[in-house]
């Protein structure tokens, strides 16, 4: 036991030692979480646009005005031909065009009726209807409030609850995603190449023949990236409410429960890893890449699992992070309990099993 | 000049070579392309309604049969109390559940007006938002049609209407894919230029090997630029690959110049492997190098406007992305492959993205040491 | 540019010579002179400082304080020269072990910027000398360390430096072995070329016309191994060194 600590310590003051680790252990959930946080918001604000005018009268003027006003769109360029819109939108800057047929004012008074076009540049095509939305709105209302005397009283109303984010912050998707993210970065990331690391550098046949029994050697590399991990669980959490506002509706237990849980799945997992890998760069590619990814894209973090194609939905099934995300979920902000997430979590404890006996399998087959 | 052909003709042998690298830089291409593109869709599709109808009336069965038309929702029929409906969102079995109180075509016709209520699960605020929005359109129109049946006249329309129509150019399916394709590309030669060459450098270090070369005459700029080449075209090998899968499992429209692509795409390298090899220059160990990068390359790949708008983000983090080379080279790849921007086009963006490398490789030479 | 074949006073010239780390004074004030076609001896036990001064000598690390030359060229500003005409051996094997032994020839070779037919017609020469022929295609990884030693030997000496600098050479091989490595120093010494060794080897001083003797940073004796041995009035190196080691005690 005695020497299972010191070794663990050895292990702590290499990790500690090191002040880029440290940077990434700490300062990649923060950033990460700022990030998701204050940048990556879907509400467009100043989208750049130029007007192409053919009537300029004065509904047009009024209308621009509107528009420009809104806080939506900041002018770009005045238009004077069709014949300039393309070069603007190969520019890139300018994501939509508002034309006004000639002769707009004339028409609405004489017909009832006249046409606005909006190009958007729909490279992008989210944000191309975003805009158009936006764009319609304004119009629709200025037309609204125009006529405001002719309603009808006959109506169907709606009383719309949204429940658990009232406020539909962007933080209440992204905390628990970048949890699973960031602990698996460092359980799974940073354990596999530190054990690779051990292997390339010929120190692992080392401590192989010291008196340290194998699984001591495995536990005091993993024991100290279990702590880090949980210490980084808490400052996002921590972060997450006092920064954003996401709630913690659950039991404080049933959170720790399923955090430790995943962590010691990504543990195994790291450790299956290095079993595989003989060196670093292998073991990066393996966990950067083919764990990463998958958990940014087929965990339902960024882009709903429901929206892709069946393939990929059945994929990511076997995507641990996924059943993790939706129970931190649960927990977190529905405050449900065991009574709720016992799937995930029976499926969470299956998969470690899993990982855990692949790897000592491997384990044996290479000491033999 | 030649010292870098014999430094290429030595990296070449070594990377093909080297068996657990060769599926990485050839597999990888493939295999994210599909998974990330297909994965990587912000539509929203067939959202799980749940109308608890406790009114069973003419105007509420009809409202809910022209919700189940819209190919938005999936929509299923419940009669629930509303402990049960707690339940039903609280599983996430239901996504938006519709109630209609009894009593609700009465209140209609006598007082012209009734509520219906509608619960949504916001977790995911912008789809809450999205899906209700659908729903209020539904609701609408609805609304016009009964008031017009309601007051006998055929169509409520006031005297003065402006059309707003709209032309998607350059999109006109608004297919996402065509948005995600180009954006996938740049990852896959980010993650190829900028973590083989730098890992390569410092494994030299770790390896020893750069000693030997360093007591040779071998100028800096040489090794330098004898660690990029290899991966600048493996990179170029690739991003082809990628453009082939695009176009025939996507149906990418290609409407630039594809020499225009190839010059900025090898400019971006130029600086993004600078940039690797500047850190690889100041580590000592494959994990330092590893750990700098990923840290960057997370905060930039977020940051880029790969999976939502650089325009809905803070103007600090807009300005923040001029020194963001995934930033520009994304917008530069939509630009080009979609729009059929030219040089001319984005002279300003070819200006940067020189002068960004251009520092960047200095640096990268002069951080280089020669001594230990 | 200079070039070294017009350059005749010593080849290696070090005055006062220190390299600092921090507080810790790896080499310390060492002064000495290396002739042409000289095989010059470093001798001490590890730690002395004997790596640090090669890596000074080699232009891998900067001087601290103190003048030095190699091969007529400043060890400050020059160190690029310094390396266009000498040879090197580190200590760990750093040749590539994923390359050939044909390919890591023709790599030094085109940095050194040796013309082709030269490099074809001098790789044939030295691999039949080696008694490598039969080796050329094969992975420098699987070659036993006796031969890989050989190889970073005669690729040190591929482009005819003045100057050859080798960091215990000879390090893990059997005695044997070792015996033959010595056979090729000594007709490459023959050819006029400098030889520099460090060894902790006491027998591989013996071989040696001239031996420094370096402790804690210091030179402590410089002699030929007769007038070491004379001095200290003993019949082998080995009671050389331990009668130093002993005197500082």
């Amino acid at each position: 036991m005695d020497q299972l600590l010191g070794f663990v310590k050895k292990e702590f003051t290499h990790i500690f030692r090191d002040p880029r680790t440290m940077v990434i252990l700490f300062g990649i959930p923060i950033i990460q979480l700022m990030l998701f946080g204050y940048v990556i918001t879907t509400e467009i604000k100043d989208a750049r646009i130029a007007i192409l005018d053919h009537s300029n009268d004065n509904v047009t003027r009024e209308i621009k005005n509107k528009i420009l006003s809104s806080g939506y769109f900041r002018l770009e360029a005045n238009l004077i031909q069709e014949n300039e819109i393309d070069p603007i939108f190969k520019k890139g800057d300018v994501k939509e065009v508002i034309v006004f047929e000639k002769g707009f004012a004339e028409s609405l008074e004489r017909e009832g009726k006249a046409n606005i076009q909006v190009i958007a540049d729909a490279s992008d095509p989210n944000t191309a209807q975003m805009l158009f939305n936006y764009t319609n709105g304004i119009i629709q209302d200025y037309t609204k409030k125009k006529f405001a005397g002719f309603t009808i009283p006959v109506q169907i109303k709606s009383e719309v609850r949204m429940l658990y984010n009232e406020n539909m912050v962007g933080a209440f998707m992204y905390v628990p995603g970048t949890m699973a993210l960031i602990l698996m970065l460092i359980s799974a990331m940073m354990t596999s190449i530190t054990i690779a690391r051990e292997k390339e550098m010929g120190t692992m046949e080392i401590l192989l023949v010291s008196p340290l029994k194998a699984t001591h050697i495995i536990l005091g590399k993993v024991a100290p990236y279990l702590l880090l991990s949980l210490i980084d669980a808490f400052v996002v959490v921590f972060l997450g409410n006092v920064v954003f506002g996401v709630p913690i509706r659950g039991s404080l237990f049933v959170l720790a429960f399923l955090v430790i849980l995943y962590i010691t799945m990504a543990l195994s997992l790291g450790i299956l890893i290095s079993t595989v890998a003989n060196s670093q760069q292998v073991a990066l590619f393996i966990s950067g890449f083919a764990l990463m990814l998958p958990t940014i894209l087929l965990s339902g973090f960024i882009f709903p699992i429901e929206n892709m194609p069946v393939a990929l939905q059945v994929l990511s099934n076997f995507m641990p992070p996924r059943w993790f995300i939706d129970a931190l979920k649960q927990v977190m902000l529905k405050g449900n309990g065991f009574a709720y997430i016992w799937p995930n979590v029976l499926i969470l404890s299956a998969m470690t099993l899993f990982f855990l006996g692949l790897s000592v399998k491997k384990f044996r087959l290479r000491l033999e | 000049m030649r010292t870098i052909l014999y430094l290429l003709q030595k990296e070449f042998i070594q990377v093909f070579r080297n068996k657990a690298m060769l599926p990485i830089i050839f597999i990888m291409p493939l295999v994210q392309m599909l998974v990330l593109v297909f994965a990587a869709t912000m539509e929203l599709k067939k959202v799980d309604i749940t109308v608890v109808d406790l009114d069973l009336s003419e105007t509420s069965t009809r409202l809910t049969s022209k919700f189940e038309a819209s190919s938005f929702f999936h929509l299923t029929r419940a009669q629930l109390s509303p402990a049960e409906t707690d339940q039903l969102l609280m599983k996430g079995t239901a996504d938006v559940v519709v109630t209609f109180p009894s009593g609700f075509e009465q209140d209609l016709k006598r007082n012209d007006q009734a509520s219906i209520q509608i619960l949504v699960d916001a977790i995911n605020g912008s789809a809450a938002e999205l899906s209700n929005a659908y729903l209020q359109t539904v609701i609408g129109s609805y609304n016009m049609k009964i008031r017009a049946e309601m007051m006998g006249v055929p169509k409520f329309t006031p005297p003065q209407q402006v059309s707003v129509i709209p032309s998607y150019w350059y999109n006109p399916e608004l297919n996402f894919k065509f948005y995600m394709a180009p954006g996938v590309l740049v990852i896959l030669v980010t993650i190829i230029g900028l973590f083989l060459s730098s890992l390569n450098l410092v494994r030299e270090k770790e390896m020893g090997t750069i000693e030997q070369l360093n007591v040779t005459p071998i100028k800096k700029y040489h090794f330098i630029i004898g660690k990029m080449m290899p991966f600048l075209i493996i990179a170029l090998l690739d991003l082809t690959f990628g453009l082939l899968v695009a176009k025939l499992v996507f149906g990418l429209p290609f409407r630039g110049n594809i020499l225009t692509l190839y010059v900025f795409t090898s400019l971006y390298l130029f600086l993004v492997m600078s940039l690797g090899l500047f850190v690889s220059a100041i580590s000592d160990t494959q994990q330092q190098v590893l750990f700098v990068s990923f840290f960057f390359m997370i905060v930039f790949i977020i940051m880029s406007g790969l999976f939502t708008p650089v325009e809905s983000m803070p103007l600090w983090a807009q300005n923040l992305d001029m020194i963001n080379p995934v930033y520009y080279l994304i917008r530069i790849i939509r630009n080009v492959v979609l729009k059929g921007s030219g040089l001319f086009d984005m002279t300003r963006e070819l200006l940067y993205l020189s002068l960004y490398g251009l520092t960047m490789f200095s640096l990268a030479v002069w951080r280089y040491r020669k001594t230990v | 540019m200079k070039q070294t074949s017009e350059y005749t006073g010593p080849i290696i010239r070090v005055k006062d010579l220190v390299k600092k780390f921090g507080s810790f004074t790896a080499v310390d004030h060492i002064s000495f002179e290396v002739n042409k076609g000289e095989i010059f001896g470093f001798l001490g036990a590890n730690g002395a400082g004997k790596t640090t001064a090669i890596r000074m000598l080699c232009g891998l690390l900067e001087p601290t304080s103190g003048a030095l030359q190699v091969a007529g060229f400043d060890g400050y500003h020059q160190r690029e020269a310094i390396k266009r005409n000498i040879g090197y051996m580190s200590q760990k094997f750093s040749l590539y072990e994923d390359l050939t032994v044909y390919e890591n020839f023709r790599l030094y070779a085109g940095i050194y910027g040796i013309p082709r037919q030269e490099r074809i017609r001098k790789t044939d020469e030295l691999l039949k000398k080696l008694n490598l022929e039969e080796s050329r295609n094969k992975l420098v990884a699987g070659l036993p360390l006796g031969w890989k030693q050989k190889l970073a030997f005669s690729l040190a000496l591929f482009h005819q430096p003045a100057v050859v600098f080798l960091d215990e050479p000879s390090g893990g091989v059997d005695p044997l072995t070792r015996r033959t490595f010595w056979d090729l120093i000594y007709e490459v010494a023959h050819q006029g070329i400098t030889i520099f060794v460090t060894t902790h080897y006491m027998d591989e001083a013996e071989y040696c016309n001239r031996v420094a003797i370096m402790s804690e940073g210091k030179i402590v004796a410089l002699d030929t191994p007769i007038a070491l041995k004379e001095q200290y009035k003993t019949d082998s190196m080995d009671g050389v060194f331990l009668k130093i080691a002993r005197n500082k005690e």
